[in-house]
């Protein structure tokens, strides 16, 4: 495969809720050395449903057989892919900063106003700043604040929504009949 | 964790049992029909066995003498039954030894269910004693799996493990029991499970893709059937007779699918892959059609990807999704079950013959004949040949016998050269290719199907591999013939050091016990052949025994199986000699 076919793709794999499902899921992008970009779940608008995102850098015909080999899990119901045009997603960013330097360095104080970062807690030795949006804007936000020195730095899991309807509802539905 | 099943327990107005969590699991073993199971005791399945000593006489538990012998055994036993095959064994180095037949029946699709002890649930995470994290060694090797840590999860995760097991593309399944819940009493109540919400194990016939792919049949003027385990699986071998004798097209085999049609059938061209037919394969690269009938395309038959059949279109019917498209791109691709998809194929297809495209096989044939065929079965050389020892087989079993092979250069031999008239008669591991699995598949063999002739046949590497499992047979005095063929080398290694690492035989050489003395120490009726005018009368006697019987042929040490396609190489490019 060559990489200029490769591009991010989410994976949403709709599933029942189960204890060994992420080491089988997981075990199915290891075997084929497929590095998870990221890897996020939660519960889904289904009640009993869970979710799993899961963001790679494939080209799309392996990641059709990857949806395959996922879809043939006994307890998934259903997965789909998307390029990140298809999907409206959000990362969210934590900062930990000492909160002198609030005070020290104006140009911080910019740097929250400008990127719509949002301070979460304030206290005498630091303060945390919260940023959502794409990887860029984080890593963007990143850069201008490690000039002064960040105590501590994590950014989560992609996760998103579908422009599309996706229909695990009537999915399961006729599952049931 | 939630179980999905359609019918949820408890709510119905069934009379329940105050029974052990060790007593439920003997009791649903019952209730889904398994009446005879393979294993090895110990500490954490104990309780388990406590109850198969009460209930015997309603379940048979067969003793082999290795957690991997049991699995295997169960294998055969599925293989020749259709029915789930049942491995039991306690937790640790009792529950991964079951591994590699794990692993075998999910590569080639095998129904079974493994059952383990765990230590207790409050040991879990401990490093306790004989604890072992099976659910997680076992996942990327299981079609599906589970842990139980109370009673009253037993029935429903015996009863989906048994439908996962067994519908659908069939697979193993691991269902681990800590020992507290075999303890535990509860209401017991079993109800078999007939759904599981989130899987889909048959895919629908689409009549739409049906027709499109009966199109392509009737238009093409060189079409080739490759068929594969999917068609005994699905119990689709008449199905699939009249599809290749209405539209006349020549059928070959992978060797998982070998026997579904016989060996003497006129449309039967014979074996696809690395040691397969000179015809099928040659002309796999020649044919405009290529049928495709639940067979994955695995490397072994297709050798590169990049050359194959590309000339062709190709039709995939297939009852796993998964698999269409992962190796070989298919034209129209038909999901379902292969016995409904041939049955709804029939009435759209033209009666054809196909006369100078058979021509082509005939002609392959002969050249297959000359080259290879000839020397292996009438050789001129004094020492015996695997394949003689086949054609004896052969003539004194009728084609009738199944044959149980273990891995390397007797079991391509074996699949050439064996005669196939009743399906189901070609047991061994193809897509692990497990050394060791003959001698104990064959027990399990035996025990599903008591009148027909078993016959085990191995190199004298596998053989020793699982050599211990004479013990089960003598104890459970399983009339297996077991044939070994002794060249006193890892041959199909040793083959390839010769042709493509100089002759460098590292670590091939065998040398060997004798092997009709551990026979005999086994109380098993042992002979050993090392000349022609011996074997046919050699064979005769094995086949007239009543009991167990061990015959050691010993044949030429340095012959090669030949047709090969060399690894990576074209199947066109097959290479006679």
């Amino acid at each position: 495969m060559s990489t200029e076919d490769k591009q991010l793709y989410t994976v949403s794999i709709y599933t029942e809720n189960n204890i060994g499902l992420l080491n089988r899921i997981s075990a199915i992008f290891q075997r084929r050395h497929i590095n998870i970009e990221s890897l996020n779940t939660s519960p889904s608008e289904i009640e009993g449903v869970s979710k799993f995102t899961i963001v790679v850098n494939m080209d799309e015909v392996n990641i059709k057989k990857i949806l395959g080999q996922i879809e043939k899990q006994v307890e998934v119901i259903k997965a789909y892919y998307h390029n990140l045009d298809q999907i409206i997603y959000q990362i969210s960013g934590l900062f930990k900063i000492k909160s002198e330097l609030l005070f020290e360095e104006p140009h911080i104080q910019n740097i929250i106003k400008e990127s719509n970062a949002r301070i979460v807690t304030v206290n005498k030795a630091f303060f945390i700043l919260e940023k959502s949006g794409k990887k860029e804007e984080i890593v963007e936000m990143y850069n201008q604040l490690s000039k002064f020195g960040i105590m501590q730095y994590t950014r989560s899991g992609l996760i998103a929504v579908t422009k599309e309807e996706m229909k695990i509802s009537s999915l399961l539905e006729s599952y049931n009949n | 964790m939630e179980i999905q099943t359609i019918k949820s327990q408890g709510k119905t107005n069934k009379a329940t049992e105050r029974i052990s969590g060790s007593e439920a699991v003997v009791r649903c073993l019952i209730a889904e029909g398994v009446d005879i199971l393979y294993g090895y005791p110990g500490g954490a399945i104990m309780p388990v066995y406590d109850e198969l000593y009460k209930y015997h006489g309603k379940i048979h538990h067969v003793l082999t003498r290795h957690e991997q012998g049991a699995t295997h055994a169960a294998q055969g036993y599925a293989r020749i039954s259709g029915k789930v095959g049942v491995a039991i064994a306690t937790s640790g180095p009792g529950a991964t030894n079951l591994i590699t037949g794990i692993a075998d029946a999910q590569i080639d699709s095998t129904p079974m269910v493994c059952i383990t002890g765990q230590v207790a649930s409050h040991l879990l995470g401990s490093d306790a004693f004989q604890e072992t994290d099976i659910v997680g060694i076992s996942t990327p090797v299981t079609k599906w799996n589970c842990q139980i840590t109370k009673a009253a999860d037993i029935p429903k995760v015996m009863a989906k493990a048994f439908y996962i097991a067994r519908s659908g593309r069939p697979g193993p399944v691991l269902v681990d029991i800590t020992k507290d819940a075999q303890f535990e009493e509860f209401d017991f109540l079993y109800e078999k499970c007939t759904h599981v919400r989130s899987y889909n194990p048959l895919p629908t016939t689409d009549i739409i893709k049906v027709k499109e792919a009966a199109n392509l049949i009737n238009a093409a003027k060189k079409p080739l059937i490759v068929w594969g385990q999917g068609v005994i699986l699905g119990k689709a071998e008449e199905e699939l007779k009249a599809v290749l004798e209405k539209a006349g097209i020549p059928a070959a085999w992978t060797i998982l699918g070998a026997s579904a049609i016989p060996t003497s059938h006129p449309l039967n061209v014979g074996m696809v892959g690395m040691h397969g037919n000179y015809a099928p394969n040659v002309l796999t690269n020649e044919c405009d059609l290529l049928i495709a009938i639940g067979m994955r395309f695995d490397d072994r038959v297709t050798g590169s990807l990049s050359t194959y059949a590309k000339q062709a279109k190709v039709i995939h019917f297939e009852i796993d999704p998964a698999e269409i498209d992962k190796n070989v791109k298919s034209d129209v691709a038909v999901l379902g079950d292969a016995k409904k998809s041939l049955e709804e194929l029939l009435p759209f297809l033209e009666e054809k013959s196909h006369t100078d495209w058979h021509q082509k096989f005939k002609d392959l044939y002969q050249i297959e004949y000359d080259k290879v065929i000839k020397n292996d079965l009438y050789p001129t050389k004094e020492g015996l040949t695997m394949a003689e020892v086949l054609k004896e087989i052969n003539s004194q079993s009728e084609g009738k016998a199944a044959i149980v092979t273990d891995v390397g250069q007797h079991q391509m031999v074996a699949c050439r050269y064996a005669d196939f008239n009743v399906s189901k008669s070609n047991i061994t591991s193809g897509g692990l290719g497990t050394m060791g699995f003959g001698l104990p598949a064959a027990i399990g063999a035996k025990m599903a199907a008591p009148d027909r002739e078993v016959i085990s046949i191995s190199g004298d590497g596998g053989y020793q591999m699982t050599i211990q499992e004479l013990g089960t047979i003598f104890q459970q005095k399983a009339a297996v013939k077991v044939v070994v063929l002794n060249n006193d080398f890892l041959g199909m290694v040793r083959q390839w050091q010769q042709l493509f690492f100089d002759k460098r035989y590292a670590s091939t050489e065998m040398v060997n016990p004798n092997f009709v003395a551990i026979a005999e120490g086994y109380y098993i009726k042992a002979r050993k052949v090392t000349k022609r005018e011996e074997l046919a009368e050699a064979v005769a006697e094995m086949m007239q025994s009543k009991e167990a019987y061990f015959l050691e042929v010993c044949v030429e040490k340095e012959d090669n199986v030949f047709p090969m396609i060399p690894t990576g190489a074209s199947v066109s490019d097959i290479r006679l000699e």
